[in-house]
């Protein structure tokens, strides 16, 4: 089979029509693992609805409301924005010019994705007091998630028909308006994606904002918990923001709508030349150098600084090597987790693509709406108040946890690859005589297993980075690298919290660099020029 | 496949079976208590690995903002896994007191410390004390510029001028004393001069104050005394351009906290968790304080502080008392009336 993923993907609707039994195992399954997933919201309508229309009412019309409003809203739009632009072009030049050095580039790009904003902040916040406030949580937002509109503009990119670019010049039109209209037409969809995608990470982070000193308001569902004894406060709040992540969520269906790009052909994917760059070439390595040095040369040069620099131990905690263990095993098993979980409603939404199996994959989605906190208060309440404290404060919780933060991570890793193993060749194993449990094993799961692997190290990579809900939920006498960084750095113990900032880095570039090979080998990798 | 797959199954459940006891309970046997710990880290971790040493009960500590802590055990009645709750003001211990969630401290321990320092009640046992000054950067405003009284924070001369940590624990207790001596009204307008004079100096805490003046980022600011010492001691002597000020002698902004400790009522290590308590305010315990870089004042025993502060018996603070100060729930409401929470 060399068909491509799209050309993979349009022959989903097909299945059905062979009249496959609804498969009830893998509907309870995944039913059951929606409903889990579905209890972090049910909790928030409960705690709110406790309190009375009246009191929420109180609670969500005070004048602070206006300001995180305006705050939350402004710094959205800014980041998403700029995110575009700058995640559009560093895809477009390592994907379609003759960039010199783009192998390289193409993983440099992508790396800041895995530091955490908290230590991106720290880094800013530490070595220079301008960055702080609005321009500063712009700065160190955009630097921190471009990567999420770059990976997939860079994966549609690849895979995009050079056609349609060839047919417009050859109509005349010039190349700047070819690369607006043509180019960036084709990415729309992966750059809306992206821009969802960085504006949902800009409504639940908590770390960077808190170091910046800029309230929005998951800052303020943290404050409003800490100060006030008030959890219903914080869970009001909560819902304004689900309210927020709703209307990104329904934009971008809206704005998604129409202009699909069509292929020239069904093989109409083919290498495409390279844009020569020319003159521009030495402008556009010295902006991405720029780029590189500023998203990741300056966390990693500043913790290093803090590590040199720092005074004498103030502090005692655990060592590195505790820390860095107990985030490897909480991450390691909720990745695990994660990734299992996926599996059964991956397969449902995919083979099976009935209007359930739809509303079930969707259903889960919601999650991404709710900041790490609220998650981990939902969970820790739902174990004291109705199953007896059952895992309270133990690692297993901590892991459900992270499992659900993460599970939307998972389930787009395993549908794609679940998208791809072509369907015919398990049929050939069925018609061999082989049981279907068999073809699962031998058939399936080596077909997807690239793809179940992207995902638990997407997971694991979250997980590893993960501190609002970390701090809620560790066992007692645990630290994690992330709640060791966190404690440090909240005492002003710069140079203890840099060796845990640097750690935390190597962790997670590793899972980083595993994911940028898998994207890599995706079928569609444009040709080099001949 | 059956056979692997029930090898499998072994596997995870030992694996869950591990997570679940194992890695949560570290030592298993010998007597163990659990502390809530809303104090800062440094002064916590002195005293446990003393009193450990000590005695040979294990400590173990969860660290967390006091507020959340409180929130915690309220959350958590009568299944709490806590013994000991130490947090940093009173109104988190007079807030679990009066929900009926302490149990009553040893008559002994509470006489270790002056009685004005205690709950009332006897059900938590005061261990040490900060005061709230003012943190002002000289090359940004002159000492004879600053504010003498609470209420000239509002002045709009200091617009833009003032940094403010709102959600900090420590702010509370000042509200409630300027709406003590001033009333609720002037209370309010107050801190909406506050707020303005603030404008973006609107910090997360008082470690961020600190820092933001000292490095000029700011003019002055609210803090609790030990704060610009342990910067001090945290940066080093070349690096300090800040200092410190007091307030008038008796200005309602000049207030005393008392950091205190207590024992819950659904803790099933009642005697140990008491020893703890009584290990704080004992001589050993008060040294410590008096000693490490928490830079708080020791109140108990008889011991004084070795630090170079303003000695504890020459301060001069408001006249407020631990029950007036009470549970903090009059100024998160003004707080939130103001929009600054």
């Amino acid at each position: 089979m060399t068909t491509t993923g799209i050309a993979a993907e349009r022959r989903i609707p097909a299945v059905p029509a062979r009249r496959r039994p609804l498969p009830w195992p893998l509907l309870g399954t995944s039913a059951a693992v929606a409903a889990v997933l579905l209890a972090p919201l049910a909790f928030l309508l409960i705690e709110a609805g406790g309190t009375g229309a009246g009191t929420i009412a109180h609670l969500i019309w005070r004048p602070l409301t206006a300001t995180l409003l305006w705050n939350t809203v402004r710094l959205t739009v800014v980041v998403t924005a700029l995110c575009a632009v700058i995640g559009t072009l560093t895809a477009w030049c390592v994907e379609c010019t003759d960039l010199p050095g783009r192998r390289i580039w193409a993983v440099l790009v992508v790396v800041p994705f895995a530091i955490p904003d908290f230590v991106v902040s720290f880094g800013w916040a530490s070595i220079s007091p301008l960055v702080q406030g609005f321009q500063g949580a712009v700065l160190v937002m955009t630097l921190a998630v471009y990567p999420l509109v770059h990976l997939p503009v860079a994966a549609s990119l690849r895979s995009a028909d050079p056609g349609l670019e060839d047919a417009a010049r050859s109509l005349g039109i010039g190349r700047v308006r070819v690369f607006l209209r043509v180019t960036v037409g084709q990415a729309r969809g992966a750059i809306l994606g992206g821009c969802v995608l960085v504006a949902l990470v800009i409504l639940a982070e908590y770390g960077a904002f808190e170091i910046l000193g800029y309230q929005t308001f998951t800052t303020e569902i943290f404050t409003e918990f800490q100060v006030s004894f008030n959890v219903p406060t914080a869970c009001a709040l909560s819902l304004v923001l689900v309210l927020l992540s709703c209307v990104i969520l329904g934009g971008e269906v809206g704005a998604r709508g129409a202009g699909r790009a069509q292929r020239t052909g069904p093989l109409a994917q083919r290498a495409r030349r390279r844009r020569r760059l020319g003159r521009a070439t030495l402008p556009v390595e010295a902006a991405m150098l720029m780029l590189v040095g500023l998203a990741l040369g300056v966390p990693v040069g500043a913790a290093v600084y803090w590590m040199v620099a720092g005074g004498a131990p103030s502090l005692t905690g655990v060592s590195i090597l505790d820390a860095g263990w107990h985030t490897a095993l909480y991450s390691g098993c909720a990745a695990a987790l994660a990734t299992v979980a996926a599996l059964p409603v991956a397969l449902l939404a995919v083979r099976h693509a009935g209007r359930a199996g739809q509303l079930l994959e969707r259903s889960t989605y919601t999650v991404l709406a709710m900041p790490g906190l609220v998650i981990a208060l939902a969970i820790s309440y739902f174990s004291e108040r109705y199953a007896g404290g059952l895992g309270y404060q133990t690692s297993v919780l901590m892991i459900a946890a992270y499992a659900i933060l993460f599970f939307p991570l998972a389930l787009v890793g395993v549908r794609a690859s679940v998208a791809h193993a072509p369907v015919a060749m398990e049929e050939a194993a069925r018609s061999l005589g082989r049981t279907p449990r068999a073809v699962f094993v031998r058939v399936t799961l080596p077909l997807i297993a690239p793809g179940l692997s992207a995902a638990f190290c997407l997971v694991f990579l979250a997980c590893a980075t993960e501190l609002t809900a970390t701090l809620v939920l560790v066992p007692t006498g645990v630290q994690t690298l992330a709640t060791q960084f966190w404690a440090y750095q909240q005492n002003l113990a710069y140079g203890q919290a840099a060796p845990f900032a640097l750690v935390i880095i190597a962790i997670a570039a590793v899972p980083s660099y595993i994911l940028a090979r898998y994207f890599d080998r995706l079928p569609g990798r444009t040709g080099d020029p001949r | 496949m059956t056979g692997r797959r029930s090898c499998a199954l072994g596997a995870v459940a030992l694996v869950a079976g591990w997570l679940l006891t194992a890695c949560d309970d570290p030592s298993g046997s010998g007597q163990e208590i659990t502390l809530y710990n809303g104090q800062h880290v440094q002064t916590t971790d002195a005293l446990v690995s003393a009193f450990e040493k000590a005695t040979g009960i294990t400590v173990n500590v969860r660290s967390d903002d006091e507020d959340t802590l409180a929130d915690q055990v309220v959350a958590e009645g009568s299944r709490s896994p806590a013994d000991v709750i130490y947090t940093e003001n009173s109104p988190a211990l007079e807030y679990l007191q009066s929900r009926g969630l302490l149990a009553a401290v040893d008559a002994s321990i509470l006489t270790d410390t002056p009685s004005g320092f205690n709950s009332p009640q006897g059900d938590w046992v005061g261990v040490s004390a900060r005061v709230s000054v003012l943190i002002y950067n000289p090359s940004l405003i002159a000492a004879s510029q600053l504010p003498t009284s609470v209420l000239q924070l509002a002045d709009s001369r200091y617009q833009g001028e003032l940094a403010i940590a709102p959600g900090e624990t420590d702010f509370q207790p000042i509200v409630t004393s300027v709406a003590r001596t001033y009333g609720t009204a002037a209370a309010l307008t107050w801190l909406e001069g506050l707020k303005t004079n603030a404008g973006s100096h609107v910090y997360p805490d008082n470690e961020t104050i600190a820092d933001e003046v000292n490095r000029g980022e700011v003019g002055f600011g609210v803090v609790n005394q030990y704060y610009w010492y342990r910067l001090a001691a945290e940066i080093g002597a070349d690096h300090v351009h800040s200092a410190i000020a007091y307030f008038a002698p008796g200005d309602p902004g000049y207030v005393l906290d008392v950091s205190g400790a207590a024992v819950l009522r659904a803790s099933t290590h009642q005697a140990a968790a008491q020893r703890f308590l009584a290990f704080l305010v004992s001589r050993p315990g008060q040294e410590i304080i008096a000693h490490s870089i928490s830079y708080e004042y020791p109140i108990a025993s008889g011991v004084t502080t070795a630090q170079p502060e303003t000695p504890f018996d020459q301060l001069q603070p408001n006249s407020i008392t631990i029950p007036e100060l009470g549970d903090g729930s009059q100024a998160i409401s003004l707080l939130q009336q103001a929009g600054l929470l």
